[in-house]
């Protein structure tokens, strides 16, 4: 049995390549503004919507997208780490630490998130303008007015902040980040401590957090991804975002353990457990798909047009009609088809092709959820996107890769790594 | 009317059975097949089988379960007889969905099934060899075909005694 601790290095030249790789985001996120400020292209668009349209709403909407797609990720770690405790899952003790250093982006994500809101959330979410909740405006909604409660109680008093809504971003924080901590902790005291305890209190933690998470993510993900569409709801959409974050973040930890397997790290993880990452990469995208199509055929079929404008603006547009399509084809019939033989999650070869199209595919699918429901007409993609892109997956990794490197891969002592080590799928 | 011999032998632990195939297989004896009670892990391995092709016909059976919803549907609904439902064209290719879903998992489901049962010729009237009533209970049975070895039986019988085997019997089956 091996029993030799392993540590990731995180090389002066890795913390190099992420900072160049964040300094090209920086360079082309300001070229991408600059463009857009002298081409003038979207001005007209802006007028006819009557709404002022400047760099700075797309930009804020860029940012938001990466918010909720990095904090996905690092959340959704956590609940991967959780997930093989509460299921007693033997086979992933050998990798179950990478998404367990995902959830060190969760401070950095909660800041990220309460900032961009206080700077950009006007531009962002049409239910913060306050004329909607007038009765004497000739802007009055009383439909979002109905759902005013939701976002600004206790204060009946619409000009003033949304309380409720920021309260709920950072008591999710707050619980998810305390919840990473306590679990770590007792990850890492396994290491010193061996036998059964530490296990045993991560089992009953893990299960804790599972049952919190299911609430929580569902309502973050309606609080930061659908109440943008004020109008429009959707009772799947708990379902989707999670679907979505979950497969990104499997499509890493399988990206990573291969960039470690590469490194000469993580000896015993073999080809079997590639296999059973790899099937989780594809069934999972089996799953969002799933997901992803039981939101729209109901809402295609039923045709109701307070539901298909859902649709309308992001299928029957000529800006997101193309990326509609892209994001069907990178985030189901790609995996679906290159991983179905058995050989492709064996073999690093074609895993390393696929989970980097998965990853970037769900951004897409993020910006696909964001962006026409914020910018109307006015969205756009390019170099903007590109550029704060990058930079939050710089940073993201950065953080990510440094807090692997402060303990070793995986516990020495993991009860669970005699099965891990004999884990062996036809 | 032929007769098919065969020499048996019998082993009481998957352990030893596992060591047991390696050997015998490199001392150039042919194994024809071993039964067992319960699933060995690795024994597929050991014995050299070749990977089942059985996914690939499960996949060209899911093809054509959805080339035959996708036939039947656009058939019926935009040829056959066009009907306009809820304001959607005579062919809505996402209402098809569910049924070419059904159809690739009910085709590819059965295919594999009966196509397992034909390769492995499980059929109602099929006479099957019993070789050991106890490879349902407690035995490993190893058998090997004395048609396909050209090794001597008594040497046969020493390679398995002493490789741990507990008996080592001989059954002849007689077929038409």
């Amino acid at each position: 049995m091996t029993t030799v601790e392993e540590k990731y290095d995180f090389s002066a030249k890795a913390k190099k390549n992420l900072l160049i790789t964040v300094g090209i985001g920086i360079a082309l996120t300001i070229l991408g503004i600059v463009l857009m400020s002298t081409g003038g292209h979207h001005e007209e668009a802006a007028h006819e919507s009557g709404h002022a349209f400047s760099w700075i709403n797309r930009l804020g909407v860029d940012i938001w997208i990466n918010n909720i797609y990095f904090t996905g990720i690092a959340i959704v770690g956590v609940f991967f780490f959780a997930l093989q405790y509460a299921a007693q899952a033997g086979w992933s003790a050998g990798i179950k630490r990478i998404p367990l250093a995902f959830g060190s982006w969760l401070p950095t994500a909660g800041i990220l998130m309460l900032v961009s809101f206080f700077v950009f959330g006007h531009d962002l979410f049409h239910w913060t303008h306050h004329d909607l909740y007038d009765t004497t405006s000739h802007e009055f909604d009383s439909i979002i007015n109905a759902k005013k409660s939701y976002f600004f109680w206790p204060l009946s008093d619409h000009s003033s902040v949304p309380v409720f809504f920021i309260a709920r971003m950072v008591f999710f924080f707050g619980l998810w980040y305390y919840l990473f901590m306590k679990l770590r902790k007792l990850a890492f005291q396994e290491d010193f401590e061996g036998g059964t305890a530490s296990w045993y209190s991560m089992r009953k933690l893990s299960a804790v957090f599972l049952i919190i998470f299911a609430v929580t993510s569902s309502i973050a993900a309606w609080d930061w991804v659908m109440s943008i569409d004020t109008h429009w709801f959707s009772t799947m959409f708990g379902w989707y975002v999670f679907a979505s974050w979950w497969v990104t973040t499997l499509a890493l930890i399988t990206f990573i353990t291969i960039h470690l397997k590469e490194k000469g790290l993580l000896s015993i993880v073999n080809e079997n457990h590639l296999h059973d990452i790899g099937k989780f990469v594809f069934a999972f995208s089996v799953f969002w798909t799933y997901i992803w199509f039981s939101q729209f055929l109901l809402i295609y079929y039923a045709n109701i047009p307070e539901e298909t404008i859902y649709f309308v603006e992001r299928w029957n547009n000529d800006q997101y009609g193309i990326i509609f399509f892209v994001n069907l084809f990178l985030n189901f019939i790609l995996p679906f088809l290159l991983l179905m033989p058995r050989d492709a999650k064996r073999h690093t070869a074609i895993l390393k092709v696929v989970t980097p199209i998965v990853i970037f595919g769900h951004w897409i699918d993020f910006y696909l959820m964001i962006t026409p429901g914020s910018l109307k007409g006015n969205g756009g993609y390019g170099l903007v996107e590109f550029g704060t892109m990058l930079i939050y997956g710089g940073v993201f990794l950065y953080v990510v890769l440094n807090s692997l490197s402060k303990a070793p891969l995986y516990s020495k002592n993991d009860p669970m790594l005699n099965e891990s080590l004999h884990h062996h799928v036809q | 009317m032929s007769n098919t011999k065969f020499i048996l032998g019998v082993y009481e632990d998957e352990d030893i059975l596992l060591n047991a195939i390696t050997n015998i297989r490199t001392a150039g004896v042919k194994i024809h097949e071993v039964y067992s009670p319960f699933p060995v892990h690795g024994i597929d391995d050991v014995l050299g089988y070749k990977r089942s092709k059985l996914s690939i016909v499960a996949f060209l059976f899911g093809v054509l379960g959805t080339s035959l919803a996708l036939i039947m549907q656009i058939g019926m609904m935009g040829v056959d007889w066009p009907m306009i439902i809820g304001g959607k064209d005579f062919i809505p290719y996402p209402s098809f969905v569910p049924v070419i879903f059904e159809l690739t998992v009910l085709l590819a489901a059965y295919g594999m099934c009966f196509t397992f049962f034909i390769v492995s010729d499980l059929k109602p009237w099929a006479k099957p060899r019993i070789f050991d009533l106890r490879i349902t209970d407690d035995k490993h049975v190893m058998a090997i075909d004395l048609d396909q070895n050209k090794i001597d039986v008594a040497k046969i019988d020493k390679i398995l005694k002493d490789n741990g085997a507990s008996e080592v019997n001989q059954k002849t089956f007689d077929e038409a």
